[in-house]
């Protein structure tokens, strides 16, 4: 079906599925109750999680299969962003050439940083990467400012030329569309207690993804992919058989490097503006925490990590002391102190202390990141041993 | 913030509008453009208000002081406290009994002081909280990105603290106000004070962070002293990331200037000014001048961190709590009976700006985003501890006494690190909206977007 | 030409911290071949030590002086360190003035436990997993630590001066003949570079000179072959570790009055003592020491007026442009040994 065999298949339809109900899946408490703080089916962090997927799926492409370590992924996220947000300034507020040209150019770019750093393996590779990616993000922020708009980043104004856009009346302002479809427009529908945002922005980033998962699968599958996975295992040997592995490698980064920008594009298209910081080595070293942390290698891994750090990102972030004690007002006075004082350490402000501490713990008890404890927990419950040993197949393969 | 009270958000309203729909289950439909304006609260009891600081990052200590004065604000609001500066404020819309009788709520967010986090983290706050205004942060790459979003989305932004002039300048929008005061301001206050106190045949070397507000800080010093009669020798360039000032601090011995101006902020400034000290530069008699160091922009909270360097050592705040107006008093006295030490300016313009966002949807009678705008467009007013105050139609900018301050030699407590040479009265700070410096004609405000 | 001596002086200077952090770094890659993203945090530690002794020692009784008041009106509270009730105030404002040197004595156990402790309970567990989860593991730790600090000591920088001793700054250029002032630099960055000399020769002897540094050496060789000889490698790295986080925290410490400690610190410097250590080789001290300095000179000279104005920029992107052409000339570096993480 669709050119996979089976599991492949089922793994691919559970994501559509996944995708398509992620609203409602993401929604599970009514919005009046205290849990409703859990919910993260609103069209920002949706969006979030579908584009920061693409993101890792193309980095595990170039990670996940061939071993190269790349430090300086953001640069492609990044380049990709400017490109689609000078489309939309120069062009049109349709996000389709925003995100073909953010494509093409970060596919541009990584072969050109690709040609270079693939001469090095190792962490020579990764520094080589990283310095790239550094003297993007230093530059965008100083010198190139009247390209990038330094700090302040860029955004659509009025006074744009856009030129194959009609003039905009009065009081309009420049909204990212799809052929007049806007990526703010959403249908909320009530059932009940719940809330449910389907956002159209959302499910355009959404077919992206599915687009995206798609080829990964058919890239993990092909002659190619196994030519990579070799590189991984033993790229001497590889070059002992006679066969230059460098087109191979090259190509994976460029395909890896697309997808970045695609990521950038989409980034631009939900929410149009950029900043230099998505370029920063922290941002980078977010793709490959992302990856490692749902499982590289794996098919579905980096979309979980992806998911995982955002949703902690976004939702750990807003749980401030005010909303603790809410939680806590049944306990006595005393109690509801101490407990609030002990939760207040790990959420609000201080919510980078959970994302350390999952960090360690993950790669501590689930050396194979989240996909690991899914099957860990699949195999206690005896279920869907199928997918199991395909997946476990391809964190085997990839070691 | 929790969601006791379904309705004080969007999804409420429309909830409470589709109450028919409800009964019978049949899904409600709704676009963004369907209603009169974004996240009006409707006929709930409650308001929400989206408080977006930095609480990860280099400013984290200033956002947790602006986080400090906003739920000071919404106590005063909710009539909780002293009042503080509502018994001082000239409009007396206010009564403490919430926002046109609704119940101030709020919600926070992490901006980690980057433009797209500070975006996520206002987008959820608008489309999971319903928050009907967004406030806070501390830099201006941030204020620019934040605002920017409240336009396209049509909900009020009050900027935090941002210096930039970009932020009421070529990046100004409709729907975002600020009541902080900018570059061009500090400029134009500083130089008759150093002008008085170093004469006026001055050279000045100018090292001006790498970014935007750095840009704006260095024309509007160099611009301003230059006028008085000053020379520029130099002006150089430091990346943002740098920490240690070492190498470009050195080459300022060899160059024959009496004066070094730090256009330096957060951990830059504490880092320059540090290093410029251990040089010995204060030490250094130049063409028979004492060698002096200016720093344009003082943050009290950032100028704790370069310890006794501070001393003599000359800027400008937009505010400081040992100011002795009645405003500043009354928000001195409640900010330190709660919490235990003075605000900082950060908290001091959070808390302001609350006020008059209330304050406007009082006089305005609704929560719509337009009839705020109008509102708070040239609205006069006064007690709030800067005097008599100017939101400026044409730019969405405050227009206000800035304040001159000088590192204490002798200082009386942890907290009593500046003081204030000279409070230079508005009009010396006046420019016209379409100011070269301030994006020149081309700037506009566009029109108020209601979502 | 003096302006030249100037900046290739404060080269040496940055040049110290570079390269006291990426000696450790290759201490640790080198014998037990982990990639430590928690290096910098305990660089961050090592400064907050500093900040703590302060601290420690001038821990006050609180006062009140009814004379005067605070901002709120009420009795100013008046703080007197208690090391000026026991030794006098003389000798008291002379302990606390020299708070920084005094932390090193307590600096140094203390990096050694937490050296120990990370090496024994979290990094063994690590040396057969691939790079990748040392990556996540040990940025974990580097998050965790940097929140704990953040925790206590809030977000902003900490002033820790220097013993007033040393405040000011040394006419070099006197010294070697140069006109006066023209070529000056702080005391405290002098005495810096001196320590940083020190310490870089006290772990070059040690290793060189001592059965136990030639057994290490041996390690960082062939780790399976010295195992094979009956040696006890395991006990050994544990002690290299806890020496690497030593320097890389007595490193901190005295940086702590150059400029003032956050809890970002270590962040700050992870990177660029990353591209320090890959550009001086991997496994080569002496690669990660010349490669230090060199890079810190170069950024110095990068940042002069007249470098910027011909190639503008330039002072942002110098130290990866340099990794650039380095690893794109010298595959492995300046010094590097082949086979050492390149796969």
């Amino acid at each position: 079906m669709l050119g996979l065999k089976f599991s492949d298949f089922a793994l691919f339809m559970l994501v559509v599925l996944c995708v398509a109900l992620a609203p409602i899946l993401l929604n599970p408490f009514p919005a009046s109750s205290e849990l409703a703080q859990f919910n993260a089916g609103y069209p920002d962090l949706l969006q979030r999680f579908v584009i920061f997927g693409v993101f890792a799926v193309g980095f595990n492409i170039l990670f996940g299969l061939t071993g190269y370590l790349s430090f300086g992924h953001a640069a492609f996220l990044g380049i990709g962003s400017y490109a689609a947000i000078w489309m939309m300034k120069l062009l049109t507020m349709n996000v389709i050439p925003a995100i073909i040209l953010s494509v093409i150019v970060a596919g541009v770019f990584s072969l050109l940083v690709g040609y270079i750093s693939l001469r090095r393996s190792g962490i020579y590779f990764s520094i080589l990467t990283l310095a790239f990616a550094e003297m993007s993000y230093a530059l965008a922020y100083s010198v190139l400012t009247p390209i990038t708009g330094g700090e302040t980043g860029l955004q659509p104004k009025l006074s744009d030329p856009r030129i194959l856009d009609a003039e905009l009346s009065a009081g309009e302002s420049p909204a990212a569309n799809l052929f007049g479809i806007g990526m703010r427009d959403s249908y909320i529908v009530n059932f009940g207690d719940w809330v449910f945002t389907f956002n159209a922005g959302y499910y355009i980033a959404g077919l992206f993804l599915l687009v995206a998962f798609y080829l990964s699968i058919r890239i993990f599958r092909s002659p190619f992919g196994t030519m990579l996975r070799a590189v991984k295992s033993n790229q001497n040997r590889m070059s002992y058989t006679g066969l230059n592995t460098k087109p191979y490698t090259l190509a994976a980064f460029v395909i890896s490097g697309m997808y970045a920008g695609l990521a950038g594009g989409l980034l631009v298209a939900m929410d149009s503006q950029v900043g230099p910081e998505r370029m920063f080595w922290t941002a980078s070293g977010e793709v490959v925490l992302m990856t490692i942390l749902g499982g590289a290698g794996t098919l579905i891994g980096p979309v979980l990590g992806a998911g995982a750090i955002k949703y902690m990102e976004n939702i750990l972030s807003k749980i401030n002391e005010t909303v603790l004690k809410g939680w806590f007002e049944f306990l006595p006075d005393a109690a509801s102190e101490w407990v609030v004082l002990f939760l207040n350490m790990f959420t609000g402000k201080s919510w980078h202390l959970t994302l350390g501490l999952i960090f360690m713990l993950v790669v501590i008890f689930l050396p194979g990141g989240l996909v690991e404890g899914g099957q860990r927990i699949a195999r206690l419950f005896g279920i869907g041993k199928k997918r199991n040993q395909t997946v476990e197949s391809d964190s085997a393969a990839s070691k | 913030m929790t969601k006791k009270t379904p309705e004080l958000n969007r999804r409420g309203f429309i909830k409470a509008t589709a109450a028919g729909a409800l009964v019978t289950g049949a899904p409600t439909i709704f676009t963004s453009k369907a209603y009169g304006y974004a996240n009006d609260p409707g006929s709930a009891s409650s308001v929400t208000l989206g408080f977006n600081v930095p609480q990860s990052g280099p400013y984290a200590d200033e956002g947790a002081d602006e986080l400090r004065a906003y739920e000071l604000a919404v106590e005063h609001l909710n009539g909780g406290g002293d009042g503080g500066m509502l018994n001082t404020f000239s409009s007396k819309a206010l009564s403490g009994a919430g926002i046109l009788g609704k119940e101030v709520k709020y919600v926070t967010g992490d901006t980690q002081t980057k433009s797209d986090a500070a975006r996520a983290s206002a987008r959820s706050m608008i489309e999971k909280d319903g928050a009907v205004m967004i406030t806070g942060g501390s830099s201006s790459g941030v204020a620019v990105a934040v605002q920017a979003l409240c336009q396209e989305v049509g909900i009020i932004f009050m900027a935090g603290l941002t210096h930039s002039n970009d932020t009421t300048g070529k990046d100004r929008k409709a729907n975002g106000f600020r009541h902080f005061f900018n570059s061009y301001m500090s400029g134009a206050a500083l130089a008759p004070v150093l002008g008085n106190a170093y004469g006026k045949d001055r050279k000045a070397y100018h090292l001006t962070a790498d970014y935007n507000w750095g840009y704006t800080t260095e024309e509007a010093v160099t611009q301003a002293t230059e006028a008085m009669g000053w020379e520029t020798v130099n002006t150089v360039k430091t990346p943002l990331k740098e920490t240690d000032f070492s190498s470009y601090i050195a080459p300022v011995l060899q160059s024959d200037a009496d004066v070094l101006v730090l256009n330096h902020y957060g951990g830059n400034m504490v880092n320059s000014l540090t290093n410029a000290v251990q040089f010995g530069l204060r030490d250094k008699m130049v063409n028979g001048k004492q060698f002096e160091i200016v720093v344009p922009l003082y943050s009290r909270l950032m100028a704790k961190g370069a310890g006794a360097n501070v001393k003599g050592i000359y800027g400008s705040t937009n505010w400081h709590w040992s100011l002795t107006d009645e405003g500043s008093k009354a928000f001195v006295k409640s900010f330190g009976e709660k919490y235990g030490f003075p605000p900082s300016q950060a908290a001091h313009t959070c808390y302001v700006q609350t006020l008059l966002y209330a304050d406007a949807c009082e006089r305005a009678g609704s929560f719509d985003p337009c009839a705020v705008v109008e509102a708070l467009e040239g609205f006069e007013f006064d007690g709030m501890g800067n005097g008599k105050t100017l939101y400026r139609a044409e730019d969405h900018q405050c227009f206000k006494d800035v304040l001159v301050v000088k590192g204490k030699e002798n200082p009386d407590n942890e907290f009593d690190l500046l003081e204030v040479v000279e409070v230079t009265p508005v009009d010396q700070v006046m420019y016209e909206p379409n100011h070269p410096q301030m994006g020149g004609a081309e700037a506009t405000l566009g029109s108020c977007n209601a979502g | 030409m003096e302006a030249i001596i100037l900046q290739i002086l404060d080269g040496l200077n940055k040049g110290s911290a570079y390269a006291l952090i990426a000696l450790g770094l290759t201490l640790i890659f080198g014998t037990l071949g982990v990639v430590n993203f928690a290096h910098g945090a305990l660089f961050m530690i090592g400064a907050f030590c500093a900040v703590t002794i302060s601290r420690v020692l001038s821990i006050s009784q609180i006062v009140l002086d009814e004379t005067r008041t605070d901002f709120l009106g009420k009795p100013l509270q008046v703080k007197v360190p208690y090391v000026d009730q026991w030794f006098g105030p003389e000798m008291g404002q002379l302990i606390v003035d020299w708070s920084v040197p005094i932390s090193l004595l307590v600096t140094i156990p203390i990096m050694i436990i937490i050296g120990i402790t990370m090496e024994r309970g979290l990094i063994k567990h690590f040396y057969k997993r691939p790079h990748a989860d040392q990556i996540l593991v040990t940025f974990g730790l580097a998050i965790v630590l940097g929140e704990v600090i953040k925790y206590f000591y809030g977000a902003n920088p900490v002033p820790t001066p220097a013993p007033s001793a040393f405040v000011g700054s040394l006419d070099v250029g006197v010294l070697i003949g140069l006109d006066p002032f023209t070529v000056v630099y702080p005391y405290w960055r002098l005495i810096y570079f001196g320590f940083a000399a020190i310490i870089i020769t006290a772990v070059f002897a040690f290793l060189q000179f001592t059965t136990f540094g030639m057994v290490v050496r041996a390690g960082m060789q062939d780790r399976e072959t010295v195992g094979l000889l009956g040696i006890n490698i395991d006990r050994k790295f544990t002690i290299m570790f806890a020496i690497a986080a030593c320097v890389a925290g007595v490193a901190g410490a005295m940086y702590a009055p150059i400029n003032a400690p956050n809890y970002n610190m270590g962040m700050d410097f992870l990177v660029l003592s990353f591209v320090v250590v890959v550009v001086g080789g991997m496994g080569s001290l002496g690669g990660a020491v010349l490669s230090g300095f060199l890079l810190g000179i170069l950024q110095s000279l990068a940042s002069m007026t007249e470098v910027i104005d011909i190639a503008p920029g330039i002072n942002q992107v110098i130290i990866y442009l340099v990794a650039i052409i380095v690893l794109l000339t010298r595959p492995r570096g300046l010094m590097g040994r082949r086979g050492v993480m390149e796969d």
